[in-house]
């Protein structure tokens, strides 16, 4: 019965008009047949070499398995051992760095579709939340998780689970942290992430928005209010600048600033307040899935002319390839090898991005090219947006209020990579707060990570 | 949901806003601010906590009728409630170790100099107040300034209040006789704490001022409040909003918070239109 197609069975894409216009989900949902059809591509290795590229190790080949049978209940519990968000890892991870990396079928034409199936199984389930147990309530134990990110919503969910009664605090009004904030409606649904959120209220997880931990309520603070422990996840949300002449030109802005006003403020929607430039001709700078976000969101606010630059080659872009793909049938366009060096402008408002050029000289300790500017050689691009997308840093409110936890000097907080234990006793911390900006499902895992800590903590001290 | 517990138009275009935010008021200091969103589909836009009471669990607010937000706002009355308020955010004012402070205000920036004011005052220093605004109906908080303390001029523009004036003739008029101040902290229009610090650079007096930026989440992640301060980039937000004056640039923030000036007019022009013939 095994499916010898080489290449992966096709998925259906939103038109490319309807595209420029709005923000509905680019990729749709694999349907039950091509779902069945795509799982019997797997050949179920004995080594399971898919599951090694996992950062969370979902046992990947058993869930294919059963969705072959039509088992999606099933499949579904077997990804939630390991993920407790795979309608939102199904959507964001960088399958084609991870497990769809290491399938066998990858090396004679494409990978099993391993992320679609993922979101397949996770969509199908959506509304089944509830469906997993929920333990009895442990002497009303108490935790206290600050962001609601996916590493926090993880942990509250875990923790959740083992019947912990669980509060989240998020700075913003919406919970959801880079989920809400970041990623666009175009990669992933807002209904996903609010039936992911309705699903960890329905098992007691309470959220408080408009909680900044350090400003409004102190670490000290949530333990007098009875915590017995808290998690922080409070992520990497500082944008980078490049501090560049005319970096404070109007017009010049940090992809967070621009993704939050669409993401977060709706602000291309005549009916929301927060004001947003309709840009005509902008210049993304940077190679992460963060700038082909804000390229993409950027063609959909009706720009006429949209360019991504990057110092490096293509191969080297972090982005996801899907994402460049459909950036690209978008009609983004991309610059490789080149990197600003001024905005320039007029009265103070953004004209355009002299660019220097770049060429590869090797490659560094981690495979990525090493750039240098070629000298004397520029190029000028028109823009009357420059949308800075070069990476985040840790935020330094947490690091100036909390004295009392060890940081390190990038203000990030010191926390064993195990168990997530920090300086503070019964006080744990995970995700980008920890690691520096990286990625939804290590995030998710540490939020794991910390919620059997807590656990293992708080029951041999009960 | 925030409650508004009291109402209080302090001039044709200012008002004061009670709100019961125990949390926040809890928390709060001089200089600090909240952000707001007055309903769902509203903005997020800064405004300094004018006073607190940590007692009864509230927070008081100024705001300046400008744009389509403050209006909105406008509309709320005590009872109603506000979608969301989040602070206090920003750094409180450092008020520590100043024995001769001059507090200068323009305009609604008196919301923030009043209380930053009084707690230079309640830590011992000799605290001076000048206070400018363009005529004599858009004065506010005169009684509160001048209880703080009694060394407080307040001029106006067009003189309508009897005593004509801009507050950085005031300023130099007083440093010409004595410029044994350790701090002159100044809040109002950009131009005007412009013009404070090039007075404050020839007599080598610290300046401090307060900035007010276009920010959405007031907490470090969107970096529309950035400024240069020192040649470097600062973000009012976290590192502020209190700088040293001294080296603020102050010609790009003053293009930095007109960004949204197009949109701002038509969101406001279409608002008004709303309620024309109501």
């Amino acid at each position: 019965m095994i499916n010898k197609s080489k290449f992966k069975e096709p998925i259906q894409l939103l038109g490319k008009e309807e595209r420029r216009t709005g923000f509905k989900e680019v990729e749709f949902t694999l349907t039950d047949e091509n779902a069945v059809k795509e799982s019997l591509r797997c050949l179920n290795c004995k080594s399971s070499p898919c599951a090694k590229g996992c950062p969370v190790g979902i046992d990947i080949p058993k869930f294919i398995k059963c969705v072959s049978q039509g088992l999606i209940s099933e499949a579904y519990d077997v990804i939630c051992k390991s993920n407790f968000l795979p309608s939102i890892c199904g959507r964001v991870c960088s399958q084609e760095k991870q497990c769809e990396a290491r399938c066998v079928k990858g090396k004679i034409g494409d990978p099993v579709a391993i992320g679609r199936l993922e979101k397949y199984v996770a969509d199908k389930m959506i509304y089944c939340f509830q469906k997993r147990e929920v333990k009895t309530l442990k002497e009303s134990k108490k935790i206290a998780v600050i962001g609601s990110g996916p590493s926090g919503l993880t942990c509250a969910g875990e923790l959740g689970h083992k019947g912990y009664k669980v509060d989240v605090f998020e700075a913003l009004h919406t919970p959801g942290g880079v989920l809400a904030y970041g990623i666009p409606a175009f990669r992933l649904p807002r209904s996903v992430l609010e039936s992911e959120i309705k699903g960890l209220k329905e098992i007691g997880v309470r959220i408080f928005t408009n909680m900044v931990i350090g400003k409004t309520l102190s670490i000290d603070d949530l333990f007098n209010k009875g915590y017995n422990a808290v998690y922080i996840a409070t992520g990497a949300g500082l944008p980078k600048f490049m501090e560049l002449p005319g970096e404070g030109l109007a017009g010049v802005c940090s992809a967070n600033e621009f993704l939050t006003r669409i993401n977060l403020m709706k602000a291309y929607d005549p009916k929301f307040d927060t004001p947003i430039k309709f840009p005509k001709k902008v210049v993304v700078v940077g190679g992460g899935n963060v700038a082909i976000d804000a390229a993409r969101s950027a063609v959909r606010l009706g720009a006429e002319k949209v360019s991504v630059i990057y110092r490096r080659g293509e191969s080297d872009m972090p982005a996801r390839k899907e994402e460049i793909f459909h950036a690209r049938e978008e009609g983004v366009e991309f610059v490789f090898f080149k990197t600003p060096i001024e905005f320039f402008g007029e009265n103070g408002i953004l004209k355009g991005v002299k660019c220097a050029c770049m060429k590869q000289e090797g490659k560094d300790n981690l495979g990525r090219s090493i750039v240098i500017p070629i000298s004397e050689e520029k190029i000028y691009l028109e823009a009357d947006m420059a949308i800075i997308s070069v990476g985040n840093k840790v935020n330094r409110l947490l690091c100036e209020s909390e004295t009392d936890l060890s940081f390190d000097k990038n203000n990030r907080i010191i926390a064993d990579k195990i168990t997530t234990r920090t300086s503070r006793k019964y006080v744990y911390a995970g995700g980008d707060a920890v690691t520096g900006a990286a990625t939804v499902i290590l995030a998710m895992e540490a939020g794991k990570r910390a919620a059997n800590q807590i656990d293992k903590d708080l029951s041999s001290n009960a | 949901m925030f409650k508004i517990v009291e109402k209080e138009a302090l001039n044709l275009n200012v008002s004061r806003m009670k709100l019961y935010a125990p949390y926040i008021a809890a928390k709060s200091l001089p200089g600090q601010f909240v952000i707001l969103r007055v309903d769902k589909n509203g903005e997020r836009i800064p405004l300094t906590v004018f006073d607190y009471d940590k007692t009864n669990g509230t927070i008081d607010i100024i705001y300046q009728k400008v744009g389509m937000t403050t209006l909105k706002l406008d509309k709320k009355n005590k009872g109603d409630v506000i979608e969301d308020v989040v602070g206090p955010l920003g750094k409180p004012t450092n008020i520590k170790g100043f024995k001769k402070v001059m507090i200068i205000s323009g305009g609604v920036g008196s919301a923030i100099a009043c209380p930053v004011a009084k707690a230079f005052k309640e830590s011992g220093a000799d605290v001076e107040f000048i206070s400018g605004f363009r005529n004599k109906d858009l004065i506010i908080l005169q009684d509160k300034m001048k209880k703080i303390t009694s060394k407080c001029i307040i001029v106006t523009d067009d003189g309508s209040n009897g005593k004509k004036g801009l507050v950085t003739n005031i300023l130099s008029d007083k440093l010409k006789k004595n410029s044994s101040y350790d701090l002159i902290f100044a809040v109002g229009p950009i131009p005007m704490m412009n013009a404070v610090c090039n007075i404050t650079k020839n007599y080598n007096i610290k300046a401090v001022v307060s900035m007010t930026s276009i920010m959405i989440d007031g907490t470090g992640m969107c970096g529309g409040c950035r400024l240069s301060v020192g040649g470097k980039v600062k973000f009012a937000c976290i590192d502020g909003p209190d700088f040293d004056g001294h080296t603020v640039d102050f010609e790009e923030a003053a293009v930095r918070n007109t960004a949204f000036k197009d949109e701002e007019k038509l969101s406001k022009e279409k608002y008004c239109n709303l309620f024309k013939g109501v």
